[in-house]
Parts: structure tokens; sequence; C-alpha cells
């Protein structure tokens, strides 16, 4: 019997020639990743090393990433001494995968950590934060953990007592139709499996829709595989990862790619149409409450947010841009924009993407979490109603009980934008000349495909100055 | 035994235990003021110590799903809160372990807010059972998982790693 991307990963991670489900492993970790409540994990491993009579150093300062993302610039004077604290920390260990609040190098984590080459297939990857998940979009086993979690692999550079996960296979086939995207094929996917429908396993995604989609989508597909319980998603790793890890990141030394072995065992296969799928939404106050946007025509929102670690690559503002351009937010809309990284933020500002957004009434915000967790800017009114790219629309996820979200992909929050209502992104293509006219449909992923090559001639440059 | 203080349904997020709004608070010692916050009523009997050290919480299928914030668990330790439900979301089940938050998976639980539970810790089958004493019914319980089970004995998962620090074995 053959075994699961991750279960190939955690043997290698643990030493071991073969993993089975349910056996209890110690694996090593390759990459620690915290954010803000690094503070809680300084302060838990602070408290192991007590009376230790040890000196409270972590195992591997070159393994653990800190980003600054969750409340950026700091909202109130409690979070500016967290991340003083974490600042200082991070100095005395000699932590070099630091990214404080800057516009040359800052942004979410779950996009700076794949830009910056710091993710690679194969490896081990542990987060304090749940859609840590999104790394399986590189071939890796990323998973969410807690703080005092956390403070433990600091110490001894493994995850301890890790039971190896159960695979779910899901398998998607066909071409996207235009404006459906990837958060689509996800949202549709948690709706079917329902929010704990995944719990403890992992997510493998196949498929011709998957083998052809970009880095950037995958990591949307990954991102949210918590939102089914899932301990992470994962894409087999091929040429579009060794790309991305080569033109995008800036790797120069690829690992061996392995996917997993022909006759591993899944505990389920979902297949999904991507060529039938319909924009879709995630209705209040849980992720699996998922619908065709046809279900939502109507409804009017006040606040719509395109960003998150979900949503905010520039492929998500390019399709966003493309629907605004010459068009306006409709009045009594707060549109805000969130780029979920620095480098992505000065891209979409060379492709013009932010002057279309402000022409067209966005506000265009600085690369973070922004209001998705409710902890400062873009907070709803009592009542108020919002659709948003983000990944959660749970009771009180964007500051207040009282106000509904709703999820969805950059094509539908952007043509809702303009309509002031949940509002179906296909019904703009007819009004909205196609730059090629007479294209074969499934040009929603063609645009997509045409953005990426436009970066891959002149990308280069961008990218090489985007980074150090 | 011990009073259900607050009966809660399936899917009950990290949001709604614990808002992101108050995560740049850390401290175990300063994170229970927050716990269930957005439920005016229930904050403010924990607050005014209405709430007895030991009263459990009973909730649906998916407890604790959503975010790693380990605040969430640390609320309710801090307030002696005990939770019973009929599952927990993988990090919220992992953190809870780790800080010290008793917690039992009991998937047909019946109970309603005010009925008095007692958890009969040894049975034949070495299994705890939830007897709800007001209804006159026992519930089977499902194990922890048996690879965390080290660590519940050594009190938390800081005790635990100080163990290994010390024993040589990191």
């Amino acid at each position: 019997m053959g075994m699961t991307m991750v279960q190939k990963i955690l043997a290698r991670a643990a030493g071991l020639p073969k993993v089975l489900v349910g056996d209890v492993v110690e694996p090593k970790v390759d990459l620690a990743m915290s954010h803000e409540n690094g503070a809680l994990v300084i302060n838990q491993f602070s408290e192991i090393y007590q009376g230790t009579g040890q000196p409270a150093n972590v195992w591997d300062p070159s393994r653990i990433a800190i980003i600054f993302d969750h409340r950026v610039p700091a909202e109130s004077p409690k979070t500016a001494t967290n991340h003083k604290k974490i600042r200082e920390f991070v100095a005395k260990q000699g932590i070099t995968k630091f990214h404080d609040i800057r516009g040359d190098e800052g942004g979410i984590c779950h996009q700076i950590l794949p830009e910056s080459g710091y993710d690679l297939p194969g490896q081990v990857i542990v987060g304090t934060d749940s859609h840590t998940t999104s790394h399986g979009a590189l071939g890796a086993f990323s998973f969410g953990i807690g703080a005092t979690e956390m403070a433990s692999v600091w110490a001894l550079g493994k995850v301890l007592n890790v039971e190896v996960p159960g695979t779910i296979k899901v398998v998607v086939n066909g071409t996207l139709p235009k404006y459906v995207e990837p958060k689509d094929i996800i949202l549709n996917l948690i709706g079917k499996l329902t929010a704990e429908g995944a719990n403890y396993k992992v997510i493998e995604f196949h498929g011709e829709t998957v083998r052809k989609m970009s880095t950037s989508g995958r990591l949307v597909l990954c991102n949210m595989t918590v939102e089914a319980g899932a301990t992470s998603g994962i894409v087999p790793p091929d040429k579009e990862t060794v790309r991305y890890l080569k033109q995008e990141a800036g790797v120069k030394a690829i690992p061996a790619l392995f996917g997993p072995d022909a006759d591993a065992q899944y505990e389920q296969v979902v297949e999904i149409d991507a060529s039938k799928l319909e924009p879709q939404i995630a209705f209040p106050h849980t992720v699996d409450n998922v619908k065709p946007v046809g279900a939502a025509k109507g409804i009017k929102v006040q606040q719509i947010v395109i960003g998150s670690c979900t949503n905010g690559r520039l492929d998500d503002l390019a399709i966003a841009a493309g629907i605004l351009k010459g068009k306006k937010v409709a009045r009594g809309v707060r549109m805000l924009v969130f780029p979920a990284s620095t480098r992505i933020y000065q891209q979409a500002l060379q492709k013009g993407y932010l002057a279309t957004f402000m022409k067209a009434g966005a506000v265009v915000m600085n690369s973070g979490c922004g209001p998705c967790l409710g902890v400062h800017q873009g907070a709803l009114a009592d009542g108020d109603k919002a659709l948003a790219t983000t990944n959660r629309n749970f009771k009180g996820r964007m500051g207040n009980p009282n106000a509904e979200v709703y999820l969805s992909s950059s094509a539908t929050a952007a043509a809702s934008a303009i309509t002031g209502e949940i509002t179906d992104p296909r019904s703009l293509i007819s009004e909205k000349p196609t730059r090629k006219p007479g294209r074969p449909k499934g040009s929603g992923k063609t645009q997509k495909t045409r953005n990426t090559k436009r970066k891959d001639k002149q990308g280069k440059k961008t990218v090489k100055r985007g980074r150090k | 035994m011990a009073k259900v203080a607050l009966k809660l349904g399936d899917d009950i997020s990290t949001d709604i235990i614990y808002p992101g709004r108050y995560m740049a608070t850390v401290l175990p010692t300063e994170t229970p003021q927050y716990a269930f916050v957005d439920d005016a009523e229930f904050n403010k009997k924990l607050k005014a110590k209405q709430v007895e050290p030991g009263s459990f919480i009973v909730a649906g299928k998916n407890f604790g799903c959503g975010s790693s914030r380990e605040q969430a668990a640390s609320c309710l330790t801090g307030w002696g809160l005990k939770v019973i439900a009929k599952n927990f979301a993988r990090i919220f089940l992992q953190n809870s372990i780790n800080v010290g938050l008793y917690m039992v998976i009991c998937p047909a639980i019946e109970a309603d807010e005010g009925d008095e539970i007692e958890i009969i810790a040894s049975t034949p089958l070495g299994n705890p059972k939830v007897k709800n004493v007001t209804k006159g019914k026992e519930f089977d319980t499902v194990p922890l998982p048996k690879a965390r089970q080290a660590i519940i004995d050594a009190g938390g998962l800081i005790p635990y790693t100080r163990k290994l620090i010390l024993s040589g074995r990191k």
C-alpha cells in the first residue's frame, strides 16, 4: 500500500521508511512561522525554560519566520508594545526571516512565506495561524498550531505527538468559465464537505484544473481547507511549482519533487467539474453555508472587501480592476482593497490597478489582515452586510456581532461593488467588451494566463526589483 | 457534580469564544475577561462571579472551529470552566490539552442549562462517562487522542516540554 503526500513528508521528517495513518510521529520542523501572536509564544517559551537552568534559546533561528500582519500599523499601544517585545526577541535570538511593518518587504504571512522563497516542496511547516494550510500549495505539509505548541517547537525543533492524518483526495477537472475562480472551487468544496467534514484530515488536490492553475490559485484552495476543518491542504508539486519558486520567489536550489504513490489510500474521493461551476457565495454565519451566486441576488451590501491571505494577490486585483475600470463603486458602498503584500501592492501600482480602484471610489489600504478578523480598519455598523473575498464569515468576524459577512471571489466582489448588491459577475460579460472579441469562452482562465504571461515577459525585472 | 452554565449549538467558532479584536491581549491571566464577550449576559455573569468554577459549557459539533488563537482556550481555564462537546475542531483541541482546559468528547450528550452533570471518571471500560443527574441519563465519551495523554498527564505542554529538556531528550 502506497503513501499519500502527507505520509511521505511525515515519514521523511520523522526519519522513517514508512508511516501509516494514525501512527504517532515527531516530525522535524523545517519552518516555524508566527505573527503578532509571537508575543504569546515568547511568553510561553520563557516559561518552558523557567527553573531548568538552561538558556532560553530557540533551536534554530534560521528556521523561524515572524511576520507582522494582523494589526499593522499598530492600532493600539498594547499591540505596539507586543510588536516591540517581538522585535527585541528577534534581535536577541538572531531570527532573520523577520518582516516588520515596512513598505518594501511587509505583508500577510501567507503571502510573504511563498513569495520570499521560504516555502519549499516536501517541507514540514507549522504556523501559529489557522490559515497556515496555505503553504501546501507549494507541496509542503503545513498546518496551524497554537502558541504553546509553537513555544515547544522553538525549544525542540519538532512537533510532539503528531498523528499521521488520513487524506481526502479532491479531483478537479474541466476549464473554469469566465469569472469563475479558484475561490469558487474551494467554497463549493467546503459546502459539500461541511465545516467539520475534513476535521483532522488532509485535502490533497488533483486534476487538470489544478495542474493548470497558477500557484496563486493553489494558495486559495489550500488556504481555505481549514474551513472544512482540515489539518492541511496540499497540491503535489509540479512544473508550475518550479516556475513559481524560480521566477517569483527567487529560489535557486529546488529540492527533488515527489507526489503521492499511485496506490496511496484515500479516505474519500471528491470530484468537481470546474466547467459546470457557478460563482459561489458563503452566507452568514458559517463558511459551509454555500450557495450559487443567484441565491444571493439583490442582497444589498454596505461594504466590499478585496484582499486577505485568501484573495489579495495580483491576479485577484487584476480581475477586480478589469471589472471596475471606468466604473464607479455604488454610492453607499465602502470598498476596501488590501493587497496581500507590499510587493503585490507595488506590482498593482505599476500595472495601474490601484489607480483604477481609486478612480472607481475604492479605498486602497496597506498590506495586512485588515478588517478580515475585525481587529481594526473597516469595522461594520450594526445591521451592515459586507461581501468579502476573505475566508471567514463567523458572527462577529468583521468586528461586529450585529453585522453579516458574505464571502465570494474577487470577480463577484468587484461586480457587486458597482451595483451595491450581490451580483453575478457573469452578468457583466455581454456589456463589457473583451480585449479579444471572439475568443473562445473560458477566458476567465485565459485572462489569468494572459496576465501571468505578461508578467513572465517583463516580470523578471519587476520581481527582482521587488526583492531585496 | 456541577451545573451546565451555558448550552451552545454546533460550529461555535473562536470568534464567538474570544473575538479577534481582543487578540492583542495574550496572557492567560488577562484573557478571561473577554470570554464570550459578545454574549453580554454570559460574560457579565462570569465577571460577577455568578458562574461557579467547575461549571460546564455544553456544545454541539466542531466546538472551537476557526482561528488558532490560544486565547479561546485560556479564557475558559481562567474561569475554571469545563467543556463537553459532541466533538472539537483540531487546533482548539490541541490548544486546550496544551493549556490544561478540561474537555470531554461526548457525541450523544443531552443537557440543558442548569442541569447537574457528573463525570464518572472510572468505568469498567476505562472511558469516563458523562452523567446528566437532572435528566437521569448517562452518555459514553470518546477518549482524547492517545498521543496526547502524556501531555495531559504532565499538566500541559509547558511542563511536558520542560521535562523533555531536563531529561536531555531534546
